[in-house]
């Protein structure tokens, strides 16, 4: 197959850089106010039939949103072997938290409501808002991490190793920006959730969602302010050395890459992407007033703006880097050294765009028959909801 | 590197693969099952059949709970456990694994929550449709799952790279039809809906043991036996096929299942039963009966399989060739951008047998320093676990064939026999429902023990694939999983058997006051045909 040099080594990794971002930003959209409406459930739900309410909002749909985050594992694999390799195993023991939390989702979500008891009922409640609450800080704590760079350095066979202890290394990621970024990614998907709530369900439910919703909000804005005048002021940055080879071969170790004062330096070189943390801010700024204002659609799809905002925007400060080493630059990640080959990349691409048109085709489809409100008469019958 | 790292790190792939694999199978196999029910129940219109499909598709989807949750832990575990696998194989095995979260994951995922919500928001057959994409979804991610596992057995359409420090995908069209993903996906999927028709085989057979909702269970039982049937004849043809692809592709892990010491003249028997002997390199009391390997393996009376001996020689010579290969690529490195031509020709000429050379490092740092002793004690550790490959392989083919008979013989009853089941055959199917899931976790075993010391056969040995991770890190995890998977299983377990007990709850008066009006018509269809025409 000669035909994957019709698009160059380069541009494929451009586009694959892209398809990464836009899958984890389908994920936060998506399984985001899945996760958000597990850590409200036992908020906002007082009784048992409001807790059902609440579940039955995103009970169809979870499952198919979750898909983006297992997706974007199979991607990184397929097309950032080297990101999955180190980062997988270097963030560890948060790796195995996450999973542990992903696992007793779907367990929860299905079992919940298939024995009458007060007490089983209740314990699957908290275990949706593990689900949801710590995947949701988590991913945050990792973002935090990656953008002051991670302590592996790889062998020149490619091996990675980790520095620090077993409890150094899992609570060095624990570290007072990385919080930060962690609360500002768990306030944002429980705005979301509540942006989800205010739109599918009603009555006191609908109410206290918003309530909630505008707090998380306002710490969310706080936050993010706060966030990002810290990476300005107080984070330094990566910058490849020397000429940057855009089409070699995927070696981390065949290029130079030293500290840089601020990531802030992206944005001398390339102003325009300042659109992005400015969605980020608007975005939920929007939200908030949407929530106070009791608007439904408009609230969720301005949430949805301010996540696209906020995650875009770190990745295009960090671009061209993916996983900076803060033990040794050199085996620092970037776009240009940490992808698959020409043709696994080529190939990929074609498969994605075979199917992606199709999966947001028999998602909005999915969406669309499921449209409308969850209402306690619809949870109280014999139904077949959870 | 350090050995109690690899040792666990394969303990606990192990355990989270096998225990996903509990759920797999039922998955793969009910999600048809409960489709066609609901297409009789559409074409028919007939309320029973809607009672199954919504009492069989509840045990699904307490199952497929499961299986997703576990398959997530599987998605994330080679990057996690399996650093540099996943850094060396990633260009080739992410693929599939990619698409089949494109292609599949994403289709069963979406449809399942319409599959249980949308009963009074779908029309018949756009609810029909959404059972049949879960179903359709469920069994492409195998396919994909298959094609990804079967390279790791057959690693074709790919060559190293030393600029890279890995294997890289040179044809994509290879990888996806490698005879081995092939002959394994239709093999495995087989083996889920024998699963799911024992299953539901067993269930039903208890109803009518019990004298309860015996329509629904004499339906079911003709839907198990003739799917299941079917099913039992493609698992054992389908493993004939991956036996044959086996005997000339990893000749090796054919030999140990075998227990054959020496290369028998063509055509070799078939060894039924014996003790493997690793130490005396014999297999002590062997019943054989002549012919039937040579016939399997090679179909032919005049090929030859090679023995483990002969395959140990043959390593050592691999060995030696690897070990070229490795110094050609130090110079590689060394020389980057200037590397004389003859050396990268050495290391062409060699590349295949790098992986050789990476036995090795379990004993030394560097390849090139080892002695004729080392590398022919090297060559020895390629030999996998025969005892426990021999009788796995054995126990599984048994329980293959007991199927096919236990189908058959229900087949034959729901066919020619009124639907009359004598009471001891309905004992026997609900005995054996657990003989499946025996079956098909000995066949993940004698598949993946038997690679062993590979990851990727012939490419990559397993003491080199792990991550840089502490013993603590891997005993947290391992006892992270224990705790927290036992504690799913019994609440799995409690609820299926909770749910089986309560039986089908829905439609119950719907259907009698449906089959009371339509008695004339049903009697004269026998009452049981599950074709009667439609309203």
């Amino acid at each position: 197959m000669i035909l994957y040099e019709f698009v160059s080594y380069d541009l494929l990794r451009v586009i694959w850089w892209v398809l990464l971002g836009v899958l984890l930003i389908g994920f936060a959209l998506t399984d985001g106010f899945d996760m958000g409406v597990g850590a409200l459930l036992p908020f906002v739900g007082r009784t048992d039939v409001e807790r059902r309410v609440v579940i039955n909002t995103v009970g169809p749909v979870w499952e198919g949103n979750q898909v983006w985050f297992i997706l974007g594992g199979g991607a990184i694999f397929a097309a950032w072997p080297p990101l999955y390799a180190v980062s997988f195993s270097g963030f560890y023991l948060a790796m195995f938290t996450v999973l542990a939390a992903l696992i007793l989702r779907p367990v929860a979500f299905k079992y919940r409501s298939k024995r009458d008891s007060a007490t089983w009922r209740s314990a699957w409640d908290w275990a949706l808002f593990i689900g949801g609450a710590v995947p949701a800080l988590v991913f945050g704590v990792a973002v935090g991490n990656v953008l002051q760079g991670v302590p592996f350095e790889l062998t020149p066979d490619l091996f990675s190793r980790y520095e620090g202890s077993f409890y150094g290394k899992f609570l060095g990621l624990l570290n007072p920006f990385a919080l930060l970024t962690g609360l500002v990614s768990l306030t944002m998907l429980i705005t979301h959730g509540a942006a989800w709530l205010s739109l599918k369900s009603e009555g006191a439910v609908a109410a206290r969602a918003r309530r909630y919703g505008t707090v998380t909000g306002l710490l969310t804005i706080a936050g993010y302010v706060l966030a990002g005048l810290w990476l300005a002021l107080g984070i330094e940055g990566y910058a490849i050395v020397g000429e940057v080879i855009t089409d070699g071969p995927s070696n981390p170790l065949y290029s130079e890459v030293a500290r840089s004062a601020s990531w802030l330096v992206s944005y001398a070189e390339r102003p325009w992407i300042a659109v992005a943390p400015v969605m980020g801010l608007a975005g939920m700024v929007m939200a908030v007033r949407g929530l106070r204002a009791g608007r439904e659609v408009s609230t969720l799809l301005w949430s949805k703006m301010g996540i696209f905002g906020a995650i875009s925007g770190v990745g295009l400060t960090m671009f061209p880097f993916i996983l900076p080493s803060s033990i040794d630059p050199r085996s620092s990640l970037t776009v240009w050294d940490s992808s698959s080959s020409h043709q696994t990349l080529f190939t990929m691409l074609v498969v994605t765009a075979i199917f992606m048109p199709l999966i947001l085709m028999y998602t909005a489809w999915v969406y669309k028959v499921l449209w409308g409100k969850v209402t306690e008469d619809d949870v109280a019958g014999p139904g077949h909801s959870y | 590197m350090d050995l109690d790292i690899v040792e666990l790190s394969r303990l606990q792939f192990a355990m989270t693969a096998m225990f996903h694999f509990l759920f797999v199978p039922l998955t793969l196999g009910l999600s048809i099952l409960v489709a066609i029910m609901e297409t009789v129940y559409v074409m028919t219109a007939r309320p029973i059949w809607r009672q199954m499909t919504k009492f069989w598709g509840t045990l699904f989807g307490i199952n497929f709970a499961l299986g997703v949750a576990t398959g997530i832990t599987m998605e994330f575990q080679f990057g996690m456990n399996w650093s540099y696998y996943s850094h060396y194989v990633g260009d080739v095995f992410g693929a599939p694994l990619a698409i089949e979260g494109l292609m599949a994951f994403f289709l069963e995922a979406t449809f399942v929550g319409l599959f249980f919500f949308g009963w009074d928001k779908l029309s018949r057959v756009q609810h029909l449709m959404v059972a049949w994409l879960v179903a359709i979804g469920s069994n492409f991610s195998a396919l994909w799952i298959l094609i990804a596992n079967g390279w790791m057995q057959n690693p074709v359409g790919a060559e190293f790279n030393p600029d890279t420090m890995r294997m890289e995908m040179t044809s994509f069209f290879e990888v996806v039809f490698n005879e081995v993903a092939q002959a394994k996906f239709v093999h495995t999927v087989s083996a889920g809906y024998v699963t799911a028709s024992v299953f539901v085989l067993g269930v039903s057979a208890w109803y009518l043991l019990k004298g309860r909702h015996t329509a629904l269970a004499r339906r079911s039982i003709t839907v198990a036996a003739a799917f299941g049937l079917a099913s039992a004849l493609s698992v054992v043809v389908l493993g004939d096929e991956s036996g044959y692809s086996t005997s000339h592709t990893q000749k090796m892990k054919l030999a140990a299942v075998e227990g054959m010491w020496e290369t028998h003249h063509a055509p070799a028997p078939f060894t039924l039963v014996g003790i493997p002997d690793v130490e005396a390199r014999e297999t002590h009391y062997a019943v054989e009966i002549p012919w039937v390997m040579g016939l399997i393996g090679t179909r032919s009376l005049t090929q030859e399989i090679p023995g483990i001996n002969d395959l140990v020689d043959e390593a050592e010579g691999r060995i030696e060739s690897g070990i070229i290969a490795y110094d050609a690529l130090m110079t590689i490195r060394e020389t980057r951008g200037a590397t004389p031509p003859e050396v990268r020709a050495t290391f062409e000429a060699n590349s295949d047998n790098l992986g050789f050379a990476f036995l090795l490092l379990r004993y030394m740092e560097d390849p090139r320093e080892a002695t004729p002793e080392q590398i022919a004690m090297t060559a020895q550790d390629t030999i996998p676990g025969v005892l426990p490959l021999f009788w796995a392989f054995r126990i599984m083919v048994g329980l293959g064939f007991g199927f096919i008979a236990v189908m058959a013989y229900f087949f034959w009853r729901s066919s020619f026999r009124q639907q009359s089941y004598p009471r001891w055959a309905l004992r026997l199917a609900v005995l054996i429902i657990p003989a499946p899931w025996i079956a098909a976790e000995l066949g993940w075993f004698v598949a993946e023990y038997g690679r062993q010391p590979w990851t990727v056969d012939g490419v990559l040995p397993t003491a080199l694939s792990v991550s840089h991770l502490s013993v603590q890190d891997l005993l947290l995890t391992i006892a992270g999983f224990m705790i927290f998977y036992s504690a799913l299983f019994v609440i799995e377990m409690g609820l299926m058997l909770k749910y089986i007990r309560r039986g089908p709850t829905e439609d119950v008066e719907e259907t009698e006051t449906w089959e009371a009006r339509h008695e004339h018509r049903l009697r004269t269809h026998d009452g049981q045909g599950p074709f009667a025409p439609a309203e």
